[in-house]
């Protein structure tokens, strides 16, 4: 067995019984630690796998976070003085209650951490938290469903309409030892309602954490919902995100993955349209600086006629930086009348630097309108020399057009102040990674 | 002001330029006008700095500088402004946004304070008025989407709050429309003055109806092969080019 699993194996056993058997999971925990531990870690043999190797991480061991400190130490950290109410601030993967303010939500949104939960309702068994995962390679989301004690838990009554962003904001930072936490998010929208989310993974200093989230998402009838998520972690953090989303009959999904952070970072964003009229955007950005590894990997299904997804994803490498992406979208039988279309983009401003993009759609319905189209390239030289004959110095030029290039994506967040704080978001991050 | 002597360029196994000479002096509005292929964008990207495009031989001086020498930013500061034939889309970066960028660059190149966002409006809006340019394409991405006509606008939107020395148009008249034509020539009228000089290159002796040139060059075979006032565009005009190359034969030969 590798340091990385006996380490997070010797964390479970250690773990207060109480916790572990909390909303009477004790059982499929276990079970799910065995299935982790029998299959092991992917390997570069897994076509899922293919680009990122873990045979480096799985060399570490991490301890658990359990228990940790949630008592608002980082209170006047400037990164959180931005992030406006409602909000719920973990640290180092727990609930940090000094630090979220959840007054004056709106009547019909319920916003608790998962710990509350578990501790409140431990009588009854936990049906979020009993899903299994089944292929082989599914090992974190595994050791997510072992380990997860933590989480934001959002549920929004049918009808209800929320105005301003909701902020989930998971923070890291420095400890002793390495140490790794698992968190499990449950979005639910009710039938008709309409809400934004915006996720932040921010890190207070730097540490060599390892997080592993799972996010569920469930959009029902004619619900909106918007989803922002900022992966702005420490350059030596590991990131494992698993965002599995639903959307039922004319459900509007839009999101938003800023991805710019994290040394080590793999990200599964699986969208399942499973209702007529259901539509998609994603977008994404994937800043591969330093010598950050970055894995995107998308999985949408289109499971219903009339569904539509619209994906638009840039990439930058640089230094010796390293995007993997892979845009996977299938058509199912019986879908008919959808459409879908995915664009990634690349740019590779350093020789170090590497990209690999991975375009795959997989048709199998009629009467269907499909589009995908990736590139890597250099920053266009036309566009170049027309702003320096205009007076900019050829560096300026550079920074306005890669700035520019990653903008795009922004699109899929209508809501124009948050998308111009976004934006600014991005914007400090790509002049601090020295990409420009 | 501007002085070209002996000009050779060579793009790939081409010779384009074959020993061209031309002088402006401030105030002056030149034409160079001939046959598609003659060199004519070649000229203009040459005296902007286009990556590629190289003096074989020859000189060029502006303000007793050797142009060539500088970067294309270094020549924008210097007073050199060229409208483009294809102006360039770029995709998210907002054209008052760019525009201030580039002025403050200049600005700050020649050792000139910047200007404040607020300042820089006040004079974008001055500028507005003389031309008949949309509020909107202000706000809008440099040159994305915008019509052709609205793109040769914004070309000389970029000329009147930049205040070049020396401006050139590189054929700013294809395709455009007879109202967009007007537009724009009496944006370029309006700028005219005895310190900013003008080489405008056009095919067609049209754009020439509303921009009176001084002098008018024709440019045939990389060479200047005929100079003369206004006159000379209206003789072409009735001629056709054929006519100056039947008149150039013997000297080729």
């Amino acid at each position: 067995m590798s340091p990385l699993l006996e380490s997070l194996k010797a964390g479970f056993e250690a773990l207060p019984t109480a916790a572990l058997e909390a909303g009477r999971l004790g059982l499929l925990r276990r079970a799910a630690l065995a299935s982790a531990l029998h299959d092991g870690l992917p390997s570069s043999r897994s076509e899922r796998w293919k680009y990122t190797s873990l045979r480096a991480f799985e060399r570490r061991s991490f301890a658990l976070a359990v228990p940790c400190s949630n008592d608002g130490a980082l209170l006047d950290l400037p990164a959180l003085a931005d992030i406006p109410a409602p909000r719920l601030v973990f640290v180092n993967g727990c609930f940090d209650n000094a630090l979220s303010q959840t007054d004056g939500l709106p009547e019909g949104i319920e916003l608790r951490p998962l710990s509350a939960v578990l501790r409140n309702e431990s009588a009854k068994p936990l049906t979020l938290l009993s899903r299994r995962f089944e292929a082989a390679d599914e090992t974190f989301a595994r050791l997510n469903a072992a380990l997860a004690l933590d989480g934001a838990l959002l549920r929004v009554a049918a009808g209800v309409h929320a105005q301003a962003p909701l902020h989930l904001v998971f923070l890291a930072t420095p400890a002793g030892s390495d140490l790794a936490w698992h968190l499990r998010n449950q979005i639910e929208l009710g039938a008709g309602s309409r809400v934004c989310v915006v996720e932040h993974h921010l890190a207070a200093a730097g540490h060599r954490h390892l997080i592993n989230a799972i996010t569920q998402v469930e959009i029902h009838q004619a619900a909106e919902l918007c989803h922002a998520r900022v992966q702005d972690e420490a350059p030596t953090a590991s990131l494992f995100q698993r965002s599995d989303v639903e959307l039922a009959t004319g459900a509007q999904y839009r999101r938003l993955d800023l991805e710019l952070g994290a040394g080590l970072s793999r990200h599964e964003l699986n969208v399942a349209l499973r209702g007529a009229g259901a539509s998609l955007v994603a977008n994404g950005v994937l800043l591969a600086d330093g010598k950050r590894h970055l894995d995107t990997r998308l999985g949408i299904q289109h499971l219903c006629g009339d569904t539509s997804s619209e994906l638009t994803w840039r990439g930058l490498g640089a230094a010796m930086g390293r995007a993997v992406f892979h845009g996977g979208i299938t058509i199912h039988k019986g879908a008919d009348g959808s459409s879908a279309t995915l664009s990634n983009k690349n740019l590779l401003l350093s020789a170090d630097a590497e990209i690999d993009t991975q375009p795959v759609l997989e048709i199998h319905a009629d009467e269907i309108k499909a589009a995908h189209g990736a590139t890597v390239g250099q920053l266009d030289p036309a566009a170049l020399f027309y702003m320096r004959s205009r007076g900019l110095p050829l560096d300026d030029a550079r920074r306005l057009l890669t700035v520019a290039f990653c903008r795009e994506p922004l699109s899929a967040v209508l809501d124009s102040a948050l998308a111009a704080t976004l934006s600014a978001q991005m914007d400090r991050r790509l002049h601090a990674s020295g990409a420009l | 002001m501007l002085s070209i002597t002996n000009l050779h360029v060579r793009l790939g196994e081409r010779d384009i330029l074959k020993g061209l000479d031309l002088v402006v002096k401030p105030g002056e509005v030149h034409a160079i006008m001939g046959p598609n292929g003659a060199g004519k964008s070649t000229l203009g990207y040459l005296l902007s700095g286009r990556e590629g495009y190289v003096a074989a031989q020859g000189e060029v001086t502006f303000e007793g500088q050797d142009l060539l020498a500088l970067e294309p930013e270094q020549r924008a500061a210097a007073g050199l402004f060229l409208a483009f034939q294809y102006p360039v889309e770029i995709p998210g970066v907002n054209n008052t946004y760019f525009l201030r960028a580039a002025y403050n660059a200049q600005r700050k190149a020649r050792g000139e304070p910047e200007l404040d966002s607020m300042q820089f409006l006040k004079r974008v809006r001055e500028k507005l008025s003389v031309l008949s340019l949309k509020d909107e394409l202000l706000h809008r991405a440099v040159n994305e989407g915008f019509s052709g006509g609205e793109k040769k606008r914004n070309e000389i939107f970029q000329l009147a709050v930049l205040e070049p020395k020396l401006a050139i148009l590189d054929e700013t008249d294809s395709g455009l429309d007879i109202d967009a034509l007007k537009a724009v020539a009496d944006g370029v009228n309006a700028l005219r003055s005895p310190d900013r000089a003008f080489i405008v290159i056009t095919h067609y002796q049209r754009l020439l109806d509303y921009i009176q040139p001084d002098f008018v060059h024709v440019l045939a075979d990389g060479r200047i092969v005929e100079s003369g006032g206004p006159e000379l565009a209206l003789q072409l005009e009735e001629h056709g080019y054929a006519w100056v190359r039947e008149r150039i034969a013997p000297v080729a030969a």
